[in-house]
């Protein structure tokens, strides 16, 4: 049996270590793992708890991350619980068998810190790899401070190992600001944790020798397509026990989650959506700019997927100027989370207006300032009637202002 | 355990049906026999992980699988990951007791032809065999990407015709020689390694059984003949195959520890490499008097390395 660990009620952790300790009081089967930067910790901390006795599975630090994701997907398809840690150019060299793992419905917990690809190499934090991996098949929860990483974690693997989901799920954390940050984080007792958690359930396992399985099958146009439907409708899908184990989390921590969290949105004229950090900075903006009397809010997507298209679109129908900060270069199209947010809102019969932001690539500062002079560009979007400014916008990038595409609507 | 009576190969071969027959690899393969001798050399629960390749997309078209007993595919390169995560699972499942069936013996086993072996997979088996997981890797080597219609790998001899390294007006077919993979793993320090052949049955047999029973990383490469590639007629799969370990194109031989060398079939007569060359289409271009030098240095290369064996086995290193 594996040593029980001590913690007080309030720790001070930085994104790492909460994520660490979170794949340690899941007592995870097998963790395989290679260690990248700014995630290495995690997989650190996890060797030390092996060698001083907190893990009972095995630990395996294989040559790469492919290799990582390969003997996860081994792994979990030999019925117990899987886990790993990655960053940037580690979860590109493990995209493809990211697709691999949900193709075979395989629930496997991976912590990513999110950090920038190359080239330029750069080791800083922004959204490149989450953005990656949005077509995977896997279950993305955005985690915007260490208290999340953590809780998000538990959640991470009761969401993907529940039967009716049997999804690989991503828990996000951004590099650095999370990742090396050291906040409090309440936490739960090893018990407490584990027994939210549960026992895993072995479903189709290998190790079963009285029912043989085959993993990874070929299929071709007579089935394939059939296969990808049914996996992306358990993703959609996964909506319903996503929220379920939240309202349990809630009411064993006290701690809400929502798969779009909104904030000062009751009322709110113009909004800023955004993932990770950025999402508390755009807060204390909103805050701040209430007291001036602009009616600003924020809108995060909890679940980056299962895109939460339904809540997206009832959070921000009734605003009138709404900005989507991209912390990924587009690379000739507009930002990701803009066209997603978009779509959503042309669904409506008010349809805001809605501009795009690049913004904070590879680890550039964002700032409060910065957040509300995109609030107040938003709100004379808003009295003008119609978009004022380029619809895309680089924000904090050196040199002439950079912008793409004008509105016809409204001019 | 251990099949023990393998003196009778009809009824070695039907021990145990655990791979059937109805499966999409072409007629003449030597894949299946090699699979079906690995089954049945033990009578293990088995976990077996396949590379793409040849014997993936032929054995597990959904909704058939040829495979009655655990079996995993995931990509091209990592079955050797695929297997060592599934071992590293029974070792923690059996540790916290939450196997079906804890006392059920079980082998881990990895399946990839040359390309996904010699090539791409390479550095996931070198991984997997460092780390010291307990399963035998065995190679498929049919010298050629044969699922993808013949091109060259890193297993393909010197003047094979290949579609990527092509035999023309102005050329030889490959004109690098085959990367030794054999001594490869057994630099590993990896505690069992062979290379085996299906014609040589029994001392096939024997040598899965001693990697089955081997604690920890074994790697055999096997000789698989081509009916498709190698350009022969599809009942001569045996017959190429004698050619081919009698030339000693295919010596057979373990390697224990890294460093014990034991040579396992001495032909009574061997026979030039010209009469195996002779008998396939892949080296028809060889025997054109400007590429006849060619046929000369392989015959060199294979007598050189026969020598080496030899001298190895005798000194003990």
């Amino acid at each position: 049996m594996a040593e029980k660990m001590e913690l007080k009620e309030v720790e001070v952790w930085d994104g790492n270590y909460a994520a660490s300790q979170a794949l340690r009081q899941a007592q995870v089967d097998v963790v395989a793992a290679y260690p990248i930067t700014p995630s290495t910790p995690i997989v650190e901390n996890y060797g030390a708890y092996v060698a001083n006795g907190y893990v009972d599975g095995e630990f395996v630090m294989v040559e790469s991350e492919h290799a990582a994701m390969s003997g996860c997907v081994g792994a979990a398809a030999a019925g117990g619980r899987v886990a790993t840690a990655t960053s940037s150019q580690g979860f590109a060299l493990m995209v493809e068998v990211l697709y691999q793992a949900s193709g075979m419905r395989l629930p496997i917990v991976m912590t990513v810190v999110n950090r920038a690809l190359a080239s330029p190499l750069n080791v800083r934090g922004d959204h490149s790899d989450m953005y990656l991996g949005r077509d995977s098949g896997w279950i993305q929860l955005d985690a915007f401070n260490a208290q999340e990483a953590y809780d998000l974690t538990l959640c991470a693997f009761k969401i993907g190992e529940d039967l009716r989901v049997r999804l690989p799920v991503m828990v996000h954390q951004d590099g650095f600001l999370t990742s090396h940050t050291a906040q409090n984080v309440h936490t739960l007792s090893d018990d407490e944790a584990y027994k939210f958690v549960g026992d895993y359930k072995p479903h189709e396992e290998m190790l079963d020798f009285s029912k043989p399985v085959t993993y990874g099958a070929q299929t071709e146009e007579d089935w394939h397509f059939e296969h990808k439907a049914k996996q992306h409708k358990a993703l959609i899908e996964s909506r319903e026990v996503i929220e379920e184990v939240f309202a349990e989390f809630k009411k064993l921590t006290g701690r809400e989650y929502k798969r779009v969290e909104s904030y000062m949105m009751d009322d709110a004229e113009v909004a800023i959506v955004a993932l990770g950090t950025t999402v508390e900075t755009a807060r204390v903006a909103a805050q701040q700019l209430r007291e001036e009397g602009v009616k600003a809010g924020v809108v995060a997507p909890r679940v980056f997927r299962p895109f939460p298209f339904d809540d997206i679109r009832d959070a921000l129908e009734n605003t009138k100027a709404i900005a989507v900060l991209d912390r990924s270069a587009p690379m000739g199209a507009m930002g990701a989370l803009f066209n997603e947010v978009s779509a959503a809102l042309y669904t409506t019969p008010n349809r805001p207006l809605v501009t795009n932001f690049i913004y904070g690539l590879g680890g550039r500062d964002f700032s409060v300032e910065e957040a509300k002079r995109i609030f107040k560009e938003q709100k004379a979007h808003a009295d003008a009637g119609y978009i004022t400014t380029p619809i895309q916008q680089f924000s904090g990038v050196r040199g002439p202002k950079l912008g793409f595409f004008e509105t016809k609507r409204g001019k | 355990m251990a099949i023990t009576n393998i003196k009778n190969l009809k009824e070695f071969s039907t021990v145990n049906e655990r791979f059937e027959g109805a499966h999409l690899l072409c007629p003449g393969c030597a894949h299946s026999m090699i699979v079906r001798e690995l089954m049945n050399a033990t009578d293990d629960n088995l976990v077996i992980a396949t590379n793409t390749g040849c014997l993936e997309v032929s054995t597990a078209v959904y909704p058939y699988t040829s495979w009655d007993t655990s079996w995993i595919h995931i990509g091209f390169e990592n079955a050797a990951t695929a297997v060592a995560g599934a071992e590293a699972m029974y070792k923690a499942r059996k540790r916290k007791g939450t196997l079906k069936d804890p006392d059920a013996p079980v082998k881990f086993v990895a399946f990839g032809g040359d390309g996904s072996t010699y090539d791409i997979g390479f550095q996931w088996l070198s991984g997997a065999v460092e780390r010291g997981h307990d399963f035998t890797y065995i190679c498929l080597d049919n010298e050629n990407y044969a699922n993808t219609g013949g091109q060259r790998s890193s297993a393909t001899p010197t003047g094979a015709h290949t579609s990527t390294a092509q035999a023309g007006r102005v050329s030889y077919g490959k004109k690098q020689k085959k990367k030794d993979l054999v001594a490869i793993m057994a630099a590993h320090g990896a505690p069992y390694v062979a290379q085996l052949s299906p014609n040589k049955w029994k001392s096939m047999a024997k040598g899965f059984q001693k990697a089955l029973e081997t604690e920890g990383p074994c790697f055999i490469n096997t000789v698989s003949a081509c009916t498709t590639e190698w350009k022969f007629d599809p009942k001569d799969t045996i017959h190429i195959t004698d050619l081919a370990t009698d030339s000693l194109m295919f010596p057979i031989y373990e390697i224990i520890n890294g460093t014990e060398l034991n040579i396992l079939y001495r032909p009574k007569n061997i026979i030039p490499v010209e009469e195996y060359l002779a008998a396939q289409g892949r080296y028809k271009h060889l025997f054109k008097p400007e590429n006849r030098h060619i046929i000369e240095q392989i015959q060199k290369e294979v007598d050189e390395k026969w020598e080496y064996l030899q001298r190895r086995e005798e000194a003990r290193v």
